[in-house]
C-alpha cells in the first residue's frame, strides 16, 4: 500500500520549571493509504504530543525540535512527498481541516456554543470549498432551467463568473464590505447550508434539517461528537486524525462513534489515524496499531499479529494488564510507575519496568526492527 | 447470606427550578424506585451509562445527598445500635455517633479532585481517623504508615503533596484515607476510569486484596463491563434511574435477559481479535431523565419493543433464582436475538 | 531532589512563579523600599513632637512653598510644613490606612462569603441580599456622611471604607466556594464525619484564598487613593497631618506656579503626588504578578 503520511525521528520538548521533558524521542511512523493507524499508549506517553506534531499545533512550551514530518496526498504520486515541518503556517492553516482533518476528545472546545450547528458546519465549506461552490453556483445560474429575473441573473453571474476564479479577489473582498453589494453571498452561503445538511444526513443524525438551526447545548454528547466530526469531514480530507474521540462517550454511543468511522473510512476518507488509551477500541476498529511508551513507539504491527502475537515486553504487559472477555485469569500489572520525562531512564526507557531487561538494555535505546513482515519491534530481545 | 444493605423503593428527584420565585417546574428523576439488597462481603458492580443513576444510588447509600423518598437500611456491626438503622432519615451527627460514618465509605473516580491538592499526604490520611477517634501524634502518624504500606506506598511519601504522585499513587491514597476508619462498605465510583490500563490492574488487583484481608463489602459502580466482570460477584444494570437487570457475574454475562445487557455486551470494545460479538448497535440517545418515556423505559431503543412495551412498566421480577430481570419479554429474549442477530451470538457468550 | 520539607519547596515553587515576572520584581522592590521608610521613619525623620510625631513640623506660616534647600532638602509646601518629613511619615500612614481597610474587609468579606457560600439556601439568600443593599452605598458619600457625624479624621475615613470595602470580597470569595463545595474532596472530608468548620478552615479556604490575596493587594493601592482623595477635599486627615493626600491638598493652589515660571512649585505636588502613584504601583504590580502565578491554568507549567 502506498504511504500517506510518514514520521521520521521526530523529536519535541516541553520547556518547563521542572527542566526539559523529552515528550517525543524519535518517533517513526508510517501511515497507509486506507488504513486505520491506531496509536495507543498509556497517558503522557506522548500520542496526543505525536499527532500535534504532525499537525504543527503542539502547545506552548513544546517545541518541535527535529525530524520530518512528510505527507503523500496524492495516492499516485510517491515521489510527491512534502515535509509539513518545512512548510509555512499559512500552508499549515490551508491543509489543516482540508486534506488533514482533527477531532478532539472534548466536543464541547471544539463547538462554539453561540453559533448554530448549521452554521459551524457551513462556515467549514465557506472556508476551504469557496471556490468551488462558486464554480457550481455560476454553471447552475448559466444553466438554462435558471429561472431569474434577466438583469439580476446576468449581475449574479458576473459576480459568481468571477468568484470561481478567484473567490479572494481584491474586488470581491471590497465588495464584502458594502453593505447592499455583500448580499452576493447570499446564495453562497445557502450552498454552504445545503452541503452542511446533505453532510450531516450522510452521518446518520435524524432529521438534519432541524439539526442545523440548534445550538450545541441542544444536543448530546454523542451527538455533538457527531457534529464534530461532520465539520471534520466537510471537505473530504485525506486522513483524519481523531484524538480520543471516543473516550468521553458512553459504551453504546462509543459503538455508534466506531461504526461511523468504520463507515466513512470505506466510503469517505482514505486514511484514519485514531489515537487512544483503550486497546478494545483499537482491536475493533484498527488494522495496524503502533504502541507508544514515554515518548517512544516499541512496536508496529498489523492487529491480529499485534493482539496475538506481542512481542514488545510492554505491549505483552499491557495486554496482561486489561481485563478481558473471554479468559478469567488474575490481572498481571506493570510494576512501577511510567516515567518522569523530564529525566527518562537511559537507554531503552521502558528498562526500569521491563520483566526480561538485560544488560544492553540501560545503556542504548534499540532501534526499530522489523523482525517479521510488517512488524516492527524496538527491543534488544529480537 | 447476611444482608448488609438494603434499599427499599429508593428514589431521588432533583427539581427544576424556574421563574423569578424559583418555581419548581419540573423534575429530573434521576433515581425511580430502586430495591437492591447488598450481601456482606460480595463486590456488587453496578453498571449503566452517564446519566443513569449509577453514582446517584452509591452517593444516596452513604448520604452525600438526602433521597426524595424511600430507605436505606443499615444492617452494621460493631456500631452502637442493633437494629437496622434507616440511613435516609438518620441526621449527620446521629451517624457520627452511632459510629457509622467510618463504616460507610467512598472512593471518587478522579484522585486529582479527590485529593485536597494543598494538603500533605500524611494529614489526608490522618483526617478521617481524627474526625473519628483521638489519637496521639506518634500513633496516629505509625497508623498512617500502615495504612500507606497496605495500599503498596512507603513512608517517604508521608511528607509529600498529592500532585507530586502519579494518577495511580493518588489513587492509592485516595483508597487509603477510604479505609482508614476501618470501614464495612465502600463505594467505590468509577475508581479506575480515570487512570491508565496498566495502573488500572494495579488498582482492581488491590481493591480485590483488600476486600479479602480487611473483609469488605464494595459497590463497583462503572461503566465499564469488562472491569466489573473482573472484580465482582454480582452485577446490577442500570437505565435510567432503575434497575434493569440483576444476576450473578457469570449469570450476567452468559445468560443476559434485558435487551440492553446485550446491547452493552455488545457495545464493549473487546482487546481481542479472535472474540468478536456482532454489533448491536442501539439507535438514538438515552432519553433525558426529566421526561423518560412511558412504559418500559428502554422501549425507544429497544429493538424488540412490543406494544406492551409502550404502556405498562415492567417490574423487577425473579427469572431464576438470584437473577431479576425488568423485561415484558425476558423468556423469549434468546429466541429473539438468535432471529435477529443470528445463533452465534448466543453461543459466542457461553 | 534532595529532601525538603514539602511546604518550603512549595513556597519556592510559589516564589519562583511570582518572581519569574518581571513586574513583581518592580513592585516588590518599590513595596520594600516603601516598607522601610515606613519601618525606620523615626530614624529617616526624627519627629519633632515625640507625643504626635505624625504631626508634620512647620516653621512660620508663610503660604507660598519653598523650595529645596539645607534645611528642608525636598523643600516645604504651603503652611511651611516640610515635605521630607511629610512624606516619610506619610508613607506610615498609607500603610495604616491599606492594613486596616483591607484587613477588615478581608476579614469580614471571606467569613460572610464563606458562610454563604458554604450553606446556601436561605443563609445565602439573606446574606447576599444584605450585600447587595450595601453595593448601592457610594463609598464617598457614606465616608462624607460620617465624617459630617462625628467630625473630620484619618480614622472615620479608614471606617469608612472598611464599612463599604467587604462586599468584592464577599462575591469573589463565595463564588469561588460554590464551585469548590462540590469538589470531589469536600464531599470525601464530608463523608468522613469533619465538621462544617474544618470543612470550610481546612478545605475551602486554602483553595479559595488566592483570589482574594490578588484582590486584597489591589485594593491596598486603591483604599489608600481613596484616602488621598478624601483628605485632598478637606475630608481626611487634620490640617498638618503628614499624609500624602493632605500634603497635595496644602500644595492645591500651587499646582500651576505664576505666569511665565509654571513649574516653579513643582517639589510641593510631584512628591507627594509621585508617593502615591509609585504606592499605588507597586501594590497594582504585585496584584498583577499574583494573579499570573496563581493561575490555576498555568500551574505546573
Amino acid at each position: 500500500m502506498a504511504k500517506l503520511l510518514e514520521t521520521v525521528d521526530l523529536v519535541t520538548n516541553f520547556y518547563t520549571y521542572e527542566g526539559v521533558v523529552k515528550a517525543l524521542n524519535k518517533v517513526s511512523l508510517v501511515v497507509d493509504h486506507g488504513s486505520t493507524f491506531g496509536l495507543v499508549g498509556e497517558s503522557g506517553c506522548g500520542k496526543s504530543v505525536t499527532v500535534r506534531s504532525i499537525m504543527r499545533i503542539v502547545q506552548e512550551p513544546g517545541r518541535i525540535e527535529g525530524g520530518k514530518v512528510i505527507v503523500y496526498l496524492d495516492e499516485r504520486d510517491k515521489q510527491a512527498g512534502i515535509d509539513l515541518l518545512q512548510q509555512s503556517e499559512t500552508y499549515m492553516e490551508s491543509l489543516r481541516g482540508d486534506r488533514i482533518s482533527m477531532i478532539f476528545q472534548e466536543p464541547n472546545a471544539a463547538l462554539n456554543p453561540t453559533l448554530s450547528i448549521g452554521d459551524q458546519v457551513s462556515e467549514s465549506f465557506l472556508f476551504h470549498q469557496k471556490k468551488e461552490m462558486c464554480t457550481k453556483i455560476y454553471e447552475d445560474l448559466c444553466a438554462p432551467e435558471c429561472q431569474l429575473f434577466y438583469p439580476i441573473k446576468k449581475i449574479q453571474q458576473a459576480v459568481y463568473g468571477m468568484a470561481s476564479n478567484n473567490p479572494y479577489a481584491v474586488s470581491l473582498k471590497i465588495m464584502n464590505k458594502v453593505p447592499i453589494l455583500k448580499r452576493w453571498q447570499k446564495r453562497l452561503k445557502k450552498e454552504a447550508k445545503k452541503r452542511a445538511i446533505d453532510i450531516i444526513d450522510k452521518l446518520g443524525i435524524p432529521n438534519p434539517a432541524q439539526v442545523v438551526e440548534q445550538y450545541p447545548h441542544n444536543l448530546s454528547g454523542g451527538m455533538k461528537q457527531r457534529i464534530v466530526i461532520a465539520i471534520a469531514l466537510a471537505c473530504n480530507p485525506v486522513l483524519l486524525i481523531a484524538d480520543e474521540a471516543t473516550s468521553n462517550l458512553d459504551v453504546t454511543i462509543q459503538a455508534q462513534i466506531l461504526e461511523l468511522l468504520r463507515r466513512l473510512k470505506e466510503e469517505v476518507i482514505s486514511s484514519i489515524l485514531l489515537i487512544t488509551h483503550d486497546l478494545g477500541v483499537v482491536a475493533e476498529t484498527c488494522d495496524r496499531v503502533g504502541v507508544m511508551y514515554a515518548g517512544n513507539l516499541c512496536e508496529v504491527a498489523d492487529v491480529k499479529e499485534l493482539f496475538g502475537n506481542p512481542l514488545h515486553p510492554y505491549t505483552r504487559a499491557l495486554l496482561d494488564a486489561v481485563p478481558k472477555f473471554s479468559v478469567e485469569k488474575e490481572l498481571k500489572s506493570i510494576e512501577g510507575n511510567v516515567p518522569n520525562l523530564v529525566t527518562p531512564p537511559p537507554g531503552c526507557r521502558f528498562h526500569p519496568r521491563c520483566p526480561r531487561v538485560m544488560g544492553v538494555c540501560p545503556q542504548t535505546f534499540p532501534e526499530m526492527k522489523e523482525v517479521k513482515k510488517d512488524h516492527m519491534v524496538a527491543c534488544y530481545l529480537y | 447470606m447476611e444482608k448488609i444493605l438494603s434499599l427499599k423503593n429508593l428514589k431521588k428527584y432533583y427539581p427544576i427550578l424556574s421563574g423569578v420565585f424559583r418555581r419548581e417546574v419540573n423534575t429530573v428523576k434521576a433515581l425511580d424506585g430502586i430495591d437492591l439488597d447488598i450481601y456482606r462481603g460480595e463486590c456488587l458492580g453496578v453498571v449503566g451509562e452517564s446519566g443513569c443513576g449509577k453514582t446517584t444510588t452509591g452517593k444516596a447509600i452513604i448520604r452525600l445527598h438526602n433521597p426524595t423518598s424511600g430507605h436505606v437500611y443499615y444492617f452494621g456491626k460493631g456500631i452502637k445500635s442493633e437494629e437496622p438503622v434507616d440511613i435516609t432519615i438518620t441526621k449527620n451527627f446521629a451517624l457520627k455517633r452511632l459510629g457509622i460514618r467510618g463504616k460507610l465509605q467512598m472512593v471518587f473516580q478522579d484522585p486529582t479532585t479527590s485529593l485536597n491538592p494543598r494538603m500533605l499526604v500524611k494529614h489526608i490520611i490522618a483526617e478521617p481517623i481524627k474526625s473519628q477517634e483521638r489519637m496521639g501524634g506518634r500513633e496516629l502518624e505509625d497508623r498512617v504508615i500502615a495504612l500507606l504500606k497496605l495500599v503498596g506506598l512507603t513512608r517517604d511519601h508521608l511528607l509529600r503533596y498529592p500532585h507530586e504522585f502519579s494518577g495511580g499513587q493518588r489513587q492509592r491514597i485516595a483508597v487509603a484515607r477510604a479505609i482508614a476508619t476501618d470501614p464495612e462498605f465502600i463505594v467505590l465510583d468509577e475508581p479506575t476510569s480515570a487512570l491508565d490500563v496498566s495502573v488500572q490492574s494495579q488498582i482492581l488487583n488491590l481493591l480485590k486484596s483488600l476486600q479479602q484481608t480487611l473483609n469488605l463489602t464494595f459497590m463497583f459502580v462503572t461503566h465499564h463491563l469488562l472491569v466489573v466482570k473482573y472484580i465482582s460477584n454480582r452485577v446490577a444494570v442500570m437505565y435510567l434511574g432503575k434497575m434493569v437487570e440483576i444476576a450473578e457475574t457469570e449469570v450476567l454475562f452468559s445468560r443476559p435477559v434485558h435487551p440492553y445487557t446485550y446491547a452493552l455486551l455488545s457495545a464493549i470494545p473487546i482487546p481481542e481479535v479472535e472474540h468478536k460479538l456482532g454489533r448491536i448497535v442501539l439507535s438514538g440517545d438515552v432519553p433525558s431523565p426529566v421526561n423518560p418515556p412511558e412504559g418500559c423505559r428502554f422501549h425507544t431503543r429497544c429493538p424488540f419493543a412490543i406494544e406492551r412495551c409502550l404502556q405498562e412498566e415492567p417490574l423487577l421480577e425473579a427469572v431464576e433464582a438470584g437473577h431479576q430481570a425488568a423485561c415484558h419479554r425476558k423468556h423469549h429474549i434468546e429466541a429473539l436475538i438468535a432471529e435477529n442477530f443470528g445463533q452465534n451470538w448466543i453461543s459466542a457468550l457461553r | 531532589m534532595t529532601q525538603q520539607h514539602p511546604r518550603l519547596r512549595e513556597f519556592k515553587f510559589t516564589l519562583y512563579r511570582i518572581f519569574r515576572n518581571p513586574s513583581a520584581i518592580i513592585g516588590f522592590s518599590l513595596l520594600f523600599i516603601f516598607a522601610g521608610v515606613a519601618l525606620f521613619a523615626p530614624q529617616i525623620a526624627p519627629p519633632k513632637y515625640p507625643h504626635n510625631p505624625y504631626l508634620m513640623p512647620h516653621k512660620g506660616f508663610s503660604p507660598t512653598p519653598k523650595p529645596p534647600s539645607q534645611t528642608n532638602i525636598f523643600g516645604t509646601t504651603s503652611g511651611q510644613y516640610d515635605i521630607f518629613y511629610g512624606v516619610v511619615w506619610g508613607t506610615r500612614t498609607a500603610f495604616k490606612i491599606g492594613m486596616f481597610v483591607v484587613g477588615i474587609a478581608a476579614f469580614v468579606g471571606v467569613t460572610l462569603g464563606a458562610v454563604s457560600g458554604y450553606l446556601g439556601g436561605i443563609v445565602d439568600e439573606a446574606l447576599m441580599r444584605i450585600t447587595d443593599v450595601i453595593w448601592a452605598i457610594p463609598t464617598l458619600v457614606l465616608a462624607m456622611a460620617i465624617i459630617v457625624a462625628f467630625g473630620r479624621g484619618l480614622d472615620k475615613v479608614m471606617i469608612a471604607l472598611a464599612l463599604v470595602g467587604w462586599r468584592w470580597y464577599v462575591r469573589v470569595i463565595r463564588s469561588e466556594i460554590l464551585t469548590l463545595r462540590d469538589q470531589d474532596f469536600v464531599q470525601a472530608a464530608k463523608i468522613m464525619g469533619v465538621s462544617d468548620l474544618k470543612i470550610i478552615l481546612r478545605h475551602i479556604l486554602p483553595n479559595a484564598i488566592y483570589p482574594v490575596l490578588i484582590m486584597a493587594s489591589m485594593d491596598m493601592g486603591s483604599m489608600v487613593i481613596t484616602a488621598s482623595f478624601l483628605s485632598f477635599v478637606g475630608l481626611g486627615a487634620p490640617k498638618g497631618y503628614a499624609d500624602w493626600g493632605q500634603m497635595v491638598a496644602l500644595a492645591r493652589n500651587y499646582i500651576v506656579g505664576p505666569p511665565g515660571d509654571p513649574l516653579k512649585f513643582w517639589y510641593a505636588i510631584v512628591i507627594p503626588g509621585g508617593c502615591i502613584v509609585l504606592f499605588v504601583l507597586a501594590w497594582n504590580l504585585i496584584g498583577d504578578a499574583l494573579r499570573d502565578a496563581f493561575d490555576p491554568k498555568l500551574r505546573r507549567r
